[in-house]
């Protein structure tokens, strides 16, 4: 299980880091195996911070992040390479994932140096043809080629059978499908939901609130660094309870119904603007939104 | 006829030969229209749309005509373009966050722009503030340099001062794609709103998002790998589509409300062909599920209900 417990993050801006910026503020939240968690918020709310934190690329300023009971912070050595096995992140641009003069069986070849040594060749060709089928990606157009040869979805691809090399047991995947074409976008995300059905927890950061409705179990709404409304996805969506949640499902675009009338202004009520962070009620079994 | 545009072909040169990235387009956009243009990434809708405002030196025009309220444009006359751009067709760049010139005051910048076009700033200017306020800026905007707005803010003092001289086509590309959704709303309405204010008679909006052109085009075109393969009013293109691509391309959306368990999705296989070396007859062949000996021939793009164009053959 991976847990949140009031999570902030201060980044120190400026000359000299002289001025501080809030990014995230008391977050608290879990993922459960076998459960898609999908954390909405427009730019410059803080979630790819939260994804950062989670993957300790970024340290936490306050709360704590822990993982089946120990705090991500404390790890050393080891102990870290012992949790990147089992957590990892995919991120948006995967044409700037990759190295570009390297191969892809390069990228590969750095994993099993780091992690799988020990194994003989025979079964890590094998290891890399299961994660590769995972993905369904045919090894004969992939392997052996430049990143520049394959497409976005097929990279995007690539990098989750690079995660899934490592046996992980949770995933954060953040933005992983806004660079795609439409047309390929929705077989990535449907990956997901294959994986999710084979215990994997994935944490999907996203802007786009029909895609996190399509894949995710339950859904958060983050507002400038705070939590404003946590729920199963069905409830969050067909009774939002925060007027920013209300605010932005009706500015998303349908295909099919048109917005309704009325020009829209984004409510101005910043919740935590000033160091309070708001309480999040429970409205409905499970669903809980800032008051 | 506002805008008309005959069988419009341009290609890249490049060392390895001509990439054909728009290959041989033909439409129309009436007066106070705002037409769609769809398609996936690399499909020419940029190019498309750039070729009719300005095209860069590696591009070239190999046939076709493009006319503006009866007067034939000269595309490839970048100099003779010149008396055109701005007053008769204007553009609101892809990355208009990045259109403002950061030296420059907004208010500077517009005079100098003005100036450039023969227009006494001072004659504008009410009019200027008028826009703004209708965007809900307001004219301390001008004393400010672009690095004080944010994105929302400039977007929409780009889209003002694009459409201040009243221009006959404007041309969005992909002015939606890196907003927050409810900027984007804003941002959409807006268009809409100038267009009825008769600020710009014709629009054309390019995007990849189906959604948002639902939203505000009264028609749209989808492109394919250089191609058209259809155009008809939104409604239908949403509802009814006919060429095989957009059937595939709108099912693979998902909408608030599908969700994984309950309704999979699936995404059209494969990707687009190369347009160095395109393939011949229709260049959607490999990825249809209805490809037909057929297809080997390409498929014109004909007109088969009044107002709705296809190009396929299973639809003639």
């Amino acid at each position: 299980m991976l847990t949140l417990e009031q999570v902030t993050k201060v980044y120190k801006v400026g000359t000299f880091g002289g001025k501080r910026l809030t990014a995230v503020r008391g977050v608290s939240f879990e993922v459960k195996p076998g459960e898609v968690v999908s954390l909405i918020g427009e730019s410059g709310s803080g979630k790819s911070t939260v994804g950062r934190m989670i993957l300790r690329l970024t340290p936490v300023t306050e709360g704590s992040i822990t993982f089946d009971g120990v705090d991500v912070a404390d790890l050393k050595r080891r102990r870290v390479k012992g949790y990147y096995r089992e957590v990892q992140g995919v991120f948006q641009d995967p044409f700037s994932s990759y190295n570009p003069i390297f191969k892809v069986d390069r990228v590969f070849g750095m994993i099993r140096s780091a992690y799988f040594p020990e194994l003989s060749s025979a079964d890590w060709q094998r290891k890399l043809q299961a994660s590769l089928q995972d993905v369904s990606l045919e090894p004969a157009h992939v392997l052996n080629k430049y990143p520049h040869q394959l497409s976005g979805g097929q990279l995007q691809r690539l990098l989750i059978a690079r995660a899934l090399l490592l046996d992980i047991k949770y995933l954060v995947a953040d933005e992983i499908i806004s660079m795609l074409d439409a047309s390929t976008r929705i077989d990535v995300l449907n990956l997901l939901g294959e994986l999710k059905a084979r215990g994997l927890g994935v944490l999907f950061i996203t802007h786009d609130l029909s895609l996190g409705h399509y894949i995710s179990d339950t859904t958060m709404i983050l507002r400038k660094g705070v939590l404003v409304e946590r729920g199963p996805t069905e409830r969050v969506f067909a009774n939002p309870r925060h007027p920013y949640t209300q605010m932005l499902l009706d500015s998303v675009p349908q295909l099919h119904t048109k917005w309704s009338g009325g020009r829209s202004a984004p409510a101005d009520t910043a919740e935590g603007e000033n160091g309070v962070v708001p309480e999040l009620v429970e409205v409905e079994p499970g669903h809980f939104a800032a008051s | 006829m506002s805008v008309q545009v005959d069988n419009l072909r341009v290609y890249y040169r490049t060392l390895r030969g001509d990439v054909q990235a728009v290959d041989g387009v033909s439409f129309a956009i009436a007066d106070g229209e705002i037409m769609g243009l769809a398609g996936e990434s690399g499909c020419g809708k940029t190019t498309l749309g750039k070729s009719l405002i300005r095209m860069d030196a590696r591009m070239r025009r190999v046939e076709g005509r493009v006319a503006l309220d009866h007067v034939e444009l000269p595309l490839d006359d970048t100099r003779a373009m010149n008396k055109h751009r701005f007053k008769d067709i204007s553009l609101v760049p892809q990355y208009a966050m990045s259109a403002l010139t950061p030296t420059r005051k907004v208010g500077k910048l517009i005079e100098e722009l003005l100036e450039s076009r023969g227009v006494g700033f001072a004659t504008v200017r009410p009019e200027l503030e008028r826009r703004l306020s209708l965007v809900g800026l307001s004219r301390d905007v001008l004393s400010m340099y672009p690095i004080e707005l944010s994105g929302g803010m400039k977007q929409r003092t780009v889209m003002v001062l694009s459409t201040l001289l009243n221009p006959a086509l404007l041309i969005a590309d992909e002015i939606t794609s890196a907003l927050d959704v409810s900027t984007q709303k804003a941002v959409a309405e807006t268009l809409v709103e100038f267009r009825d204010r008769g600020y710009v008679k014709s629009m054309m909006v390019i995007t990849h998002d189906l959604a948002i052109l639902y939203q505000v085009a009264d028609s749209i075109l989808v492109m394919y790998a250089g191609k058209l393969a259809e155009k008809a009013p939104a409604e239908v293109i949403i509802r009814s589509p006919l060429h095989p691509y957009t059937q595939l391309l709108i099912s693979s959306l998902p909408e608030v409300g599908v969700t994984y368990e309950e309704q999979r999705l699936t995404g059209i296989p494969g990707r687009p062909p190369p347009l160095l070396d395109p393939p011949t007859g229709c260049r959607f062949r490999d990825r249809c599920p209805l490809a037909f000996d057929k297809c080997v021939e390409e498929p014109p793009f004909v007109e088969v209900e009044p107002g709705h164009h296809v190009a396929c053959w299973k639809v003639l």
